[in-house]
């Protein structure tokens, strides 16, 4: 007997999210967006839940959330940090910048400091290319980023 | 109906035929890859994803070339098309295809277990491709291997047969496309390991996988190293299934009976005794059908405890994918273990004894048409002392490469009998090889013991077909006892769906994992989609049984001697303790922490 540990909590969003969607396997992918949106991040347990509430294998579940980048089964940090990659940031150095927070950071993109603190993704234009290289920490945006602005950033969060 | 020019051929097809289809109506060889199709078992995978069979239409709809080539599995024919086939284009565009596909295969096909029956390989020959000029990267993945199959996803080139199989045929649901792009795989959730998926080891995705990504676990080393400790005592049994399939294996035509043949080049090899699952079958009906009748009685007495309808319980796979998916009804199949595991029983505790061997110097191998044979025989409930009953299972193609690995030639072999006493068999227990066999043997055993009469007739032709799901009322003289057949699991899951949601009401229901039932076993010849093979097996089941002296279980001299030496009765007490099991629920429950 294979048991899924959740909180009762997770049980009941989840389920609660399921059915507004009428638990329809075909509303797979809404549910899990709601369910991320929540959580920041899908791991096995919930992907099993949401497997189990639509009555689709948990294998669909995983092809779907391991074919979509936006999907993630890391949890995220306190403070997200998103390296804009866009065309215009990345002529202006963007990867440099990405480089520098990895170095500081010591983690590579998708994964998330032992702390708990910082984790970083990349993501491709937020509509701010005059300001590029853009970074966001949460929802702040910090534009005209260079390696040596990196360490005085994260102090603000330190 | 449409009319289409394929090659010059001008051919009449129904609308919605595809080009691939119309070429094979006409005689027209289009070479495939990804597509498969097993006709008449609903299953047809074809996600137009290897582009080999390309074809070049030289007039679409509009009278006009089509600019790019078409992927004849996944286009209809138009009325007026024209299509070559084979045009220097196509050929060319084919042959790019497949070296591209090649780019990102091992080239070790000379110890790849698929060399010989690898569908890629044949291409490649097929289009004399003789160097790969395409050089990059490679994907790898760790290996898997559960108790009965081996997954080598390097190998895999995402033909999707196998995601196609367990989850629409079989309703398994253990593999899925994930990933995406060049980093794309076939693979359980998460990519945990096969055996702690709800895999049921059907081993379907072996029997469609055109290539060496999913392979059968190889234990013929093992077995042929038992047989040269001259320790041990191996004897061996062999499935109702394996002898009207091994046969193909040597260039026999499809429906060939070896039975003789078969136990003839088994003691060759150097089996001590050669036995036959088929008694176990006859044993396996006077449990079942006396479990059957004690739950009828007991239900038309009026008593509600009783859970009607009995599931036959022989097939592993079945098994598994109740347990993994009907938890709440784990008290409705028969509590008989399958024919090879009470074989085992058997062999290890009545038939040691009686030979005064010890159990831990005897070494069981079974040779079955399956792969979830292999797992059923690692469970745990079927050791003693750390020993297990069944030490070894071979399919059917690991035995042919042994019989051809000694210099042996099954066409060669002479027709010998299996040995007394485990190897005498009524022709009730071959059909357990067919779907709708395990319940029409156990039909004609029941309806004796029921009514005290003879049956006015043997043959239960309403219990036989192809059909996924069948049902048929059977007379007990004044009493109609209601039967219900499913092969396949998606097939068991819409039967048992009914059941359980109170639509329809069973006394019995046969299940079998594979399609067709054990002759369409994943331990089998692989049939390349060819149903017309599972078809001339299931014939010669028949023709088998048709031959047999004795054609019920309860009549097997044997059967009758081994109740009085050893079990006294049918669901009796040693009967319970040797030959009789229970399940386990392997459903997913979620449990509330923190």
């Amino acid at each position: 007997m294979a048991v899924i540990k959740l909180s009762e909590a997770k049980v009941n969003f989840i389920k609660d999210v399921c059915k507004s969607y009428g638990n329809k396997p075909g509303e797979v992918i809404n549910v899990l967006h709601k369910v991320q949106g929540e959580y920041g991040y899908l791991p096995a347990e919930i992907q099993e839940l949401v497997a189990k509430e639509l009555g689709i294998p948990v294998s669909r579940v995983y092809g779907i959330v391991s074919f979509y980048s936006f999907f993630t089964m890391t949890p995220k940090g306190e403070y997200p940090i998103s390296v804009c990659l866009g065309t215009a940031c990345y002529v202006r150095g963007a990867e440099k910048v990405l480089d520098e927070l990895k170095r500081q950071l010591g983690i590579n993109v998708g994964e998330v400091t032992p702390d708990g603190k910082f984790s970083l993704t990349c993501l491709r234009c937020v509509g701010a290319c005059g300001l590029a290289p853009v970074i966001e920490v949460g929802d702040k945006v910090y534009g005209r980023m260079t390696p040596d602005r990196v360490k005085d950033v994260l102090a603000e969060y330190k | 109906m449409i009319n289409v020019t394929i090659d010059n051929k001008q051919i009449q097809v129904p609308e919605g035929t595809t080009i691939l289809k119309a070429a094979r109506m006409a005689g027209i060889h289009i070479p495939t890859l990804c597509y498969f199709e097993l006709a008449g078992m609903k299953f047809e995978n074809k996600p137009g994803g290897c582009r080999v069979c390309v074809v070049e239409v030289t007039k679409d709809f509009n009278g006009r070339p089509r600019r790019n080539l078409a992927p004849a599995c996944a286009t209809d024919c138009v009325e007026g098309m024209e299509v070559l086939t084979h045009s220097a284009r196509v050929i060319n565009a084919r042959r790019t295809v497949v070296e591209l596909i090649l780019s990102d295969h091992p080239t070790d096909c000379l110890t790849c277990a698929k060399s010989g029956n690898c569908e890629l390989q044949s291409l490649a020959q097929y289009l004399g491709i003789r160097d790969i000029p395409f050089k990059g990267e490679q994907s790898h993945y760790r290996q898997d291997m559960s108790p009965s199959i081996v997954r080598d996803m390097d190998k895999c080139i995402m033909c999707r047969r196998c995601e196609n199989m367990c989850n629409n045929v079989q309703t398994v649901g253990a593999l899925s496309a994930i990933n995406r792009g060049f980093s794309a795989v076939v693979a359980p959730a998460f990519e945990q390991d096969l055996v702690d998926s709800p895999c049921v080891m059907c081993g379907q995705c072996v029997q469609v996988c055109p290539v060496g990504a999913l392979t059968e676990v190889d234990d013929t080393r093992n077995v042929m190293a038992a047989i040269n400790n001259p320790k041990k005592t191996v004897i061996v049994n062999t499935a109702p299934a394996t002898r009207v399939a091994l046969g193909e294996e040597f260039g026999m035509p499809a429906g060939t009976i070896v039975t003789g043949q078969m136990a003839a080049a088994l003691r060759r090899l150097g089996f001590d005794y050669v036995f036959d699952t088929d008694f176990t079958a006859d044993l396996t009906i006077m449990e079942e059908g006396t479990e059957l009748l004690g739950r009828i009685k007991k239900f038309m007495a009026g008593d509600k405890s009783v859970r009607l309808p009995i599931l036959t319980s022989c097939c592993p796979g079945w098994v598994n994918f109740f347990e993994h998916n009907f938890p709440d009804m784990l008290d409705v199949p028969s509590t008989a273990k399958s024919p090879m595991q009470m074989f085992g029983a058997v062999a290890k505790n009545y038939w040691a004894d009686k030979m005064g061997i010890k159990r831990e110097d005897l070494v069981v191998v079974s040779i079955m048409p399956c792969l979830a044979k292999k797992y059923e025989s690692k469970r745990k409930e079927f050791y003693k002392d750390g020993n297990p009953d069944i030490d070894y299972v071979l399919t059917t193609r690991e035995l042919a490469r042994l019989i051809k690995q000694f210099n042996l030639d099954l066409k060669d072999m002479p027709c010998e009998d299996y040995d007394d006493p485990l190897g005498e068999s009524t022709g009730a227990a071959v059909i357990f090889g067919a779907t709708g066999g395990v319940i029409e043997a156990a039909t004609r055993t029941a309806y004796e013991v029921f009514t005290g009469k003879p049956l006015p007739k043997i043959d239960f032709t309403e219990l036989r077909g192809m059909e996924g799901i069948r049902d048929a009322w059977v007379d007990f003289d004044g009493t109609p006892i209601h039967i219900g057949i499913a092969h396949g699991l998606s097939n068991a899951r819409t039967l048992l769906q009914r059941v359980r949601e109170g639509k329809e009401q069973f006394h019995a229901i046969e299940v079998m994992a594979c399609p067709g039932g054990c002759v369409g076993g994943a331990g089998q010849p692989y049939h390349h989609g060819n149903s017309e093979i599972i078809k001339k097996r299931t014939e010669a089941i028949y023709r088998e049984d048709l031959g047999k002296p004795i054609r019920k279980s309860h009549e097997n001299p044997s059967i009758k001697k081994i109740y009085e030496e050893y079990f006294g009765e049918p669901c009796g007490h040693k009967s319970h303790e040797l030959l009789h099991t229970h399940y386990f629920d392997k459903s997913e429950h979620v449990e509330i922490s923190e």
